[in-house]
């Protein structure tokens, strides 16, 4: 047992002396935090509109300004026709044209009916959407406004809608949770196959392999000290979260962070296959990005969600390891749930760490002999 | 000149020699394009759904059946009351419950007035929003039926009225593997090239392979181009193996010229592997290199306008957007392919990734130092 320790304090060593990868690895959670925060974002303001405003008249100024006020559009352009609106979609200046049409004010006071064309730079579809459906709600807002509308008419459902677990709809409540999943993920698996891939490149393994350490110990205290080193990780985001965007710890502290190591030794586990497969650093450093870096962030229903992907991608999606960690962090931290809620991911995330280690372990006698 | 052709055939000499790494090349990115593009989806469809109906009458029946015919919504369950539909949202079995409550009907018709709740899980805020705006739509719907039966008059209405047309141009459909596939294209790329070159001088100087060729004569720069050109080949193949992949496969238009393309590729490849380089000099060990690559490759990734539209940053981030190659590169892809944009349309993005490769490649050239 003291051999062991004293082989943990060595790579101790190794990872303290290496200054720069050791900021990188405690500034990449805090830059992840707050890059999601603040930056990545689905809500918008001053989104930039071009309106070809062919009335040109008192109504259609009132309408512009209307638009406006809001703070969420931002004039940016002012095209004569069509044409000229497609040049400025062209060079990106536009994401949202309003075509007013000239006979505006007349269709509105003498026809009663008046009609605005919205055209949306539909590249990114999503973005168009939201702002065509926001550009809706503003000239309905306008209409009444100029028709001093009454409130509510008789026979009509009221929809009340309660958003649960999160009522202001911040976006923390679910990036928090995802990026604790992600960091884990790299850090743990990246560094663990690295270590190790490294030992290989250089041709010291064989000289740890005959040392009287048995070689399960090796492994366990090459890996050690970088669990460590994640799981503090783990814990700046949650408390990043908390302090910086709200993000609350509902359920059991201990339970959040049981499940949370459970979920590290996956990514050990997924780590140390990787570095029985790959010969250097190189191999193994691109394999885990590869296999790891987009999947997790892109399959795990973090960033898109899991029930509107294609069914194959649904099947996919079943082995990613992310995907059941963010449900136990979401029902633990949000919705305050207790053992039960997260018996089944907790399961999940068991078996695959027995099969990964059984793998592991496998490659690692063949590599070995 | 032969000095350069010797290090650039070294270079690929060694780059087939591994043979691990070639399917990670070739083969992965492209299996990622594809299944990304269609992963990467904000569609929201396929909503599970819980219908609470402590109702049971006619109207509630009716209501039932629209949700039922709207194909974005699977009905999972009908709980008997509002605990056990919470019950469900917090087992994560369903994301809406509706709840229809008693007397219903009766104080539609009696009072003439309805409720119904929507309980949503609203973890994410954004399909919350737009999932409850679907259903909420349909109830409208449904409201304006049983008032159809009603057979109200209209309201008279000497109210005027704007009407809206909207279209959405470029991307009439919505599709959003159009979107996505020519930004993951790019990042994949990025990625792979700026680890590649980062890896590559701190590789040699831990092998120790860097001394054979510090003696002899070659120049810094050849040694920086001669590094520079396997990897910029190795890019553009992917590239283009890449845009035809999704080409076939997504169909995603290719309205501008693919000359425009090509050659700002080669530019955002020249500053991408400039960067590389640069950190490649710069770090003691391979573990650093790649750390510190993937430190910015993440940040790229995410600032790069791929997921999440720049437009709607803080300011001050998208500034921070312009040192981005990423950014412009997936900026360029859309504006050419998608919209036709011309190389006048896109130059700002020219001018930007030019004086960063020329930046990024001097501070490459400067600190290769020959003695180590």
């Amino acid at each position: 047992m003291k051999i062991f320790w004293a082989f943990v304090r060595k790579e101790i060593y190794h990872i303290l002396r290496d200054r720069r990868t050791l900021a990188i690895l405690f500034g990449m959670p805090i830059a992840l935090v707050l890059i999601f925060g603040y930056t990545v974002t689905n809500e918008f303001k001053d989104a930039s509109v071009a309106i070809v405003n062919q009335a040109n008249d008192e109504l259609s100024q009132e309408f512009i300004e209307h638009l406006t006020s809001s703070g969420h559009f931002q004039l940016v352009a002012l095209p004569q026709t069509r044409d000229e609106l497609e040049t400025t979609f062209r060079a990106n200046q536009a994401k949202l044209g309003v075509v007013i049409p000239p006979s505006f004010s007349d269709d509105f006071y003498r026809q009663k009916a008046a009609t605005i064309q919205l055209i949306a730079d539909a590249t990114e579809p999503n973005y168009a959407t939201t702002l065509v459906n926001y550009a809706n709600q503003m000239i309905r807002s306008f209409q009444q406004q100029k028709n001093q509308m009454s409130e509510q008419a008789p026979y009509s459902v009221a929809v009340q809608t309660r958003m649960y677990y999160n009522p202001q709809l911040e976006g923390a409540y679910n990036f928090v949770p995802g990026t604790v999943a992600l960091i884990l993920m790299l850090i743990c698996a990246m560094m663990t196959s690295l270590t190790i891939a490294k030992e290989k490149e250089l041709g010291t393994m064989d000289l740890l392999l005959v040392s009287p350490l048995p070689p399960m110990l090796i492994i366990l205290g090459k890996v050690t000290p970088y669990a460590v080193l994640s799981f503090i990780d783990a814990i700046i985001v949650f408390v990043l979260g908390y302090f910086l965007f709200d993000v609350p710890v509902r359920g059991s502290v201990p339970l959040l962070l049981a499940l949370c190591l459970l979920y590290l030794f996956v990514a050990l586990a997924l780590g140390l296959l990787i570095s029985t497969k790959a010969a250097n650093q190189q191999t193994a450093m691109m394999t885990s990005l590869f296999t790891l870096m987009l999947p997790t962030m892109l399959l795990s229903g973090f960033l898109f969600p899991i029930p509107s992907m294609p069914t194959i991608l649904q099947y996919i999606s079943k082995v990613i390891p992310a995907k059941y960690f963010i449900q136990i962090e979401q029902a633990v931290m949000l919705k305050a749930a207790g053992w039960e809620a997260v018996a089944f991911p907790t399961l999940v995330l068991t078996i695959m760490l027995v099969v990964l280690l059984a793998a592991a372990w496998k490659n690692f006698k063949v590599v070995k002999a | 000149m032969r000095r350069l052709a010797y290090i650039i055939q070294k270079e690929f000499i060694q780059v087939f020699r591994n043979k691990a790494m070639l399917p990670i090349m070739t083969i992965v990115p492209i299996v990622q394009l594809i299944v990304l593009s269609y992963a990467a989806s904000n569609e929201v469809t396929n909503v599970r759904l819980a219908i609470v109906n402590q109702d049971q009458s006619a109207a509630s029946r009716l209501l039932i059946q629209k949700v039922e015919a709207a194909d974005r919504f699977i009905l999972m369950d009908f709980p008997l009351s509002v605990e056990e539909g919470d019950e469900l949202l917090q087992r994560g079995e369903v994301g809406i419950v509706l709840v229809i409550p008693a007397q219903f009907e009766r104080t539609f018709y009696r009072e003439k007035r309805g409720e119904i709740q929507l309980l949503v899980n609203a973890i994410d805020g954004q399909q919350a929003t737009v999932g409850s705006g679907y259903l909420s739509s349909i109830i409208q719907s449904f409201n304006q039926e049983m008032r159809a039966e009603l057979r109200l008059v209209p309201m008279q209405s000497n109210q005027a009225q704007i009407l809206t047309t909207s279209s959405n141009w470029y991307n009439p459909d919505l599709n959003f593997k159009y979107f996505m596939a020519p930004g993951i294209l790019g990042e994949l790329v990025t990625i792979l090239v700026m680890l590649l070159t980062a890896m590559n001088v701190v590789r040699e100087r831990e092998i120790g392979t860097i001394e054979q060729i510090n003696v002899t004569p070659i120049k810094k720069w050849q040694f920086i181009l001669g590094k520079m050109v396997p990897f910029l080949i190795i890019g553009l193949v992917l590239l283009t193996v890449g845009l035809t992949a999704a080409k076939l496969i997504f169909n995603i238009p290719i309205r501008g010229s693919l000359v425009v393309v090509f050659a700002f590729c080669i530019l955002n490849l020249m500053a991408v592997l400039g960067l590389g380089l640069f950190i490649s000099n710069l770090s003691d060990t391979q573990q650093q290199a790649m750390f510190t690559t993937f430190f910015f490759v993440i940040i790229f990734i995410l600032m790069s306008g791929l997921f999440t539209p720049i437009e709607s940053m803080p300011k001050w981030a998208q500034y921070l957007t312009i040192p981005n190659p990423i950014a412009h590169f997936v900026s360029v892809m859309r504006s050419v392919l998608l919209k036709g944009s011309t190389f006048q349309d896109v130059i700002y993005h020219f001018r930007m990734t030019g004086i960063m490769a020329i930046l990024f490649n001097i501070l490459a050239i400067w600190s290769y130092r020959k003695v180590a």
